[in-house]
């Protein structure tokens, strides 16, 4: 594993390598002092096209934990406004002697193009591409759901069996693609619910099930849910917008008080943020004891942390497992 | 220009028709055939065309060649000779340049660029509306009565998407005998589109363009066609619905043509999946289902012509991220080939040098209305032919090829079928594979 541009690019030994490092890199966390010593004098470039605090946020502090030298690097637009190319601003940091690069864009892909146009030689690891990928996103949900599913000594053990729902807006988001591909790795059936027009073409071949019918599928019982962000701008759109209103969004595809309670106190309520209450999800939802949503984001430092240690540790033993 | 002038006795080489024969070429026309070739030649320069297919010059339909606006990914010059390199003698020049080509003035311009550069027959095509805005009808006549003589309307690139203005096209140029060939694509279905949509689109998270776009376009053109008694081309078939509204129109009596490109018939948009935009081009590689139906229907004559949609870019414009990356691909040069490797040696389908000959001479030629080029290979025609080894593989290096861009999808690959010569009015623009340019 050079570099981590898809969720689907993981193997299940991979794939769950990570999540054992991850828990490693949390206990740690748990400490008076929260540095570690194994990227010292490494620099990364945190390379973002797109706005995206939290996510930059979560990266920065998982390598400045594992004490690298951080830049960030806000470039907003790209060449399509005119601007420097991706190309000219990749080698601009490889110049100035970037050992990883962390990349948001809002073109899918253009990850993978970095990584693979031999612009530059540095690792290269997605936080999220256009409508494509957004693997470390489903790191730290897989993460949070062995946690809670498999307990705190889960070491080695994947999600074979559970069921988890992924609702909403599936066409434009990375991180339903990225979930689909990593959850289907590690064993778990995915079921994917979202009105028809939120759903590309092509869906019926990809590893998961498809539902228009949020009930009917928390009926079939469900370990996770996991809602989606809904952009408000979906409502506006060509033809008159993917859905007619908000409120029958809400009413057909959010998680309200009627579903959280069929869903019984056991299942976890994700959402990978920023949330639109009383939109895709209820405030009683969103605050339920069972909802696990801010420590997704506490996880997403340790996930962080673990991908960047077994990407750019250096020593064998670092990347043997995941290699 | 009287060292370039000189006559040729191609001896040995094998026409469409499988029969082997010789060719005197004199005075820019078929002179002589077979054993009276060798009697008339004394003065000819001989070669020995043994194991070579002689093919009518090829006619493109559908040829970007960038000048004016945009010399930086090709000039009229660069792009001719490329033409010529492909077995080309005669190329339709569209109209998408900068100014666009939707006025007498500027297909003059064109024409006589074409004429200076000596390469190929070049053949303007005019734009259908005014700058390529789809609001009002550009001066079709006056670009049908230009020293041009444009006879193919398009504002490829982009569709015609207004009915009425489609349907006063296509009555309009009836008065001087023109064609209107349609960019089929429906623009309110394809906003942001950059690939096929499909299972690979889907994973791939890049914005889709249905085959519906296309097809529903097609379908509309034919009825109207049919409505007002006109002709109408289809440029850049892409899909199998298209294959089968095209075939159902014909049977109909419509007036219907179509064009396939050479990479529609290869390549799949599996080739997207490295996300590289030498694969970008519009209308989209589609699925394998698609290919194969585009390539029945070239062999069953749905399809009338091969043309390459030859599309140069700088290499800027496609070295950053796909969606931001121009749509287009080159084609002058490797179209024979390709056609030779999916269509001529291809087992699935029933396809020769005779069909070669007419999907990619004959049947481009009378679209565009081009009285001497597409002609047979008989004694009194004009010298407008190429010859190919059949036989030979070569590898595709972008900077090897003569267009001054490097965007070809073919990079890499060993491709069939080499040119070996070209002639142009009897003059050789092409000889063991490389150009002579006009006095040399």
């Amino acid at each position: 594993m050079r570099h981590l541009l898809s969720a689907k690019d993981l193997s299940h030994d991979e794939a769950v390598a990570i999540l054992d490092t991850a828990a490693t890199m949390a206990a740690t966390q748990q400490r008076e002092i929260k540095k570690l010593p194994p990227l010292r004098g490494k620099t990364i470039v945190n390379l973002f096209f797109e706005d995206s605090t939290r996510t930059r946020i979560s990266f920065e502090a998982a390598a400045k934990r594992l004490s690298a030298d951080v830049i960030n690097f806000s470039a907003k637009g790209s060449s399509v406004s005119k601007g420097e190319s991706l190309k000219d601003t990749a080698q601009t940091l490889q110049a100035m002697g970037a050992d990883g690069v962390i990349i948001r864009h809002a073109a899918s892909g253009a990850p993978y193009r970095l990584a693979t146009s031999g612009w530059i030689d540095a690792p290269v690891i997605n936080a999220g591409d256009g409508k494509h990928q957004h693997p470390t996103q489903a790191l730290l949900d897989a993460y949070t759901m062995r946690r809670h599913l498999q307990g705190e000594n889960a070491g080695g053990a994947d999600l074979s069996g559970f069921r988890v729902l992924v609702v909403g807006d599936v066409l434009h988001s990375r991180v339903a693609r990225s979930n689909v591909d990593l959850l289907h790795t590690l064993g778990a059936h995915v079921t994917l619910v979202s009105p028809p027009t939120l759903l590309p073409v092509g869906v019926d071949r990809w590893p998961c099930a498809v539902s228009y019918d949020l009930d009917g599928a928390i009926a079939q019982g469900v370990d996770a849910i996991m809602m989606l962000r809904v952009q408000r701008e979906r409502m506006s759109a060509a033809g008159g917008g993917f859905f007619p209103s908000p409120q029958e969004y809400s009413r057909k595809f959010g998680l309200d008080r009627n579903r959280l309670a069929a869903l019984g106190p056991d299942a976890l309520v994700m959402h990978p943020g920023p949330m639109n209450r009383g939109l895709e999800i209820s405030a009683e939802a969103a605050d339920s004891a069972q909802a696990v949503i801010l420590e997704q984001v506490t996880n997403g430092v340790a996930v962080r942390m673990a991908v960047l240690y077994m990407l750019l540790g250096g020593s064998e033993g670092a990347t043997g497992g995941a290699a | 220009m009287t060292s370039t002038t000189r006559n040729y006795l191609i001896r040995g080489v094998t026409l469409p028709d499988g029969t082997s024969t010789s060719l005197l070429l004199r005075d820019g026309v078929i002179a002589a055939l077979g054993a009276d070739a060798a009697d008339g030649s004394s003065d000819a320069v001989a070669l020995d065309a043994t194991g070579l297919i002689a093919l009518p010059g090829l006619v493109d339909l559908h040829t970007h060649l960038r000048e004016p606006g945009r010399e930086d990914a090709e000039t009229v010059w660069s792009g001719t000779r490329a033409a010529a390199l492909g077995g080309f003698t005669c190329v339709h020049a569209m109209a998408n340049t900068m100014p666009v080509s939707d006025t007498a003035g500027v297909v003059e311009q064109v024409w006589r660029l074409g004429r200076d550069a000596g390469w190929v027959d070049v053949r303007p095509v005019g734009a259908v509306t005014v700058g390529l805005g789809g609001e009002r009808l550009a001066e079709l006549g006056a670009m049908a009565d230009s020293a041009a003589a444009v006879r193919v309307f398009s504002d490829d690139g982009v569709c015609v998407d207004d009915p009425v203005l489609m349907r006063r096209a296509l009555e309009y140029v009836k008065a001087f005998d023109g064609v209107i060939a349609q960019h089929a694509q429906e623009p309110r279905l394809t906003t942001g589109a950059v690939m096929n949509e499909g299972e690979v689109s889907a994973e791939l998270g890049l914005t889709g363009w249905p085959a519906v776009a296309e097809e529903s376009i097609i379908a509309r053109d034919v009825l109207l066609a049919e409505h007002v008694g006109s002709r109408v081309h289809i440029c850049h078939l892409s899909t199998a619905g298209s294959v089968d509204i095209v075939r159902w129109a014909k049977a109909r009596g419509i007036q219907v043509t179509a064009e396939v490109t050479p990479h529609h018939l290869l390549l799949t948009d599996e080739t997207v999946r490295g996300y590289d935009p030498q694969f970008k081009v519009n209308p989209p590689l589609r699925t394998a289902a698609d290919v194969l139906a585009v390539r029945q229907g070239l062999a069953d004559g749905t399809i009338d012509i091969v043309a390459t949609d030859h599309a140069p870019h700088p290499s800027e414009d496609k070295d950053c991220e796909f969606d931001a990356a121009a749509f287009g691909m080159t084609g002058l040069e490797t179209a024979l080939s390709v056609v030779i490797e999916s269509m001529v040696l291809a087992d699935d389908v029933e396809f020769g040098w005779e069909d070669v000959a007419r999907t990619m001479s004959a049947a481009p030629a009378a679209i565009g209305r081009v009285a001497d080029q597409g002609r047979p290979l008989a004694v009194g025609e004009p010298a407008h032919l190429t010859l190919v080894d059949p036989d030979a593989r070569w590898p595709v290096v972008p900077r090897a090829l003569r267009t001054a861009s490097d965007n070809t999808p073919f990079a890499g690959r060993e491709l069939p079928g080499r040119v070996v010569a070209t002639f142009y009015g009897g003059r050789a623009t092409v000889l063991a594979g490389e150009p002579i340019e006009v006095g040399a």
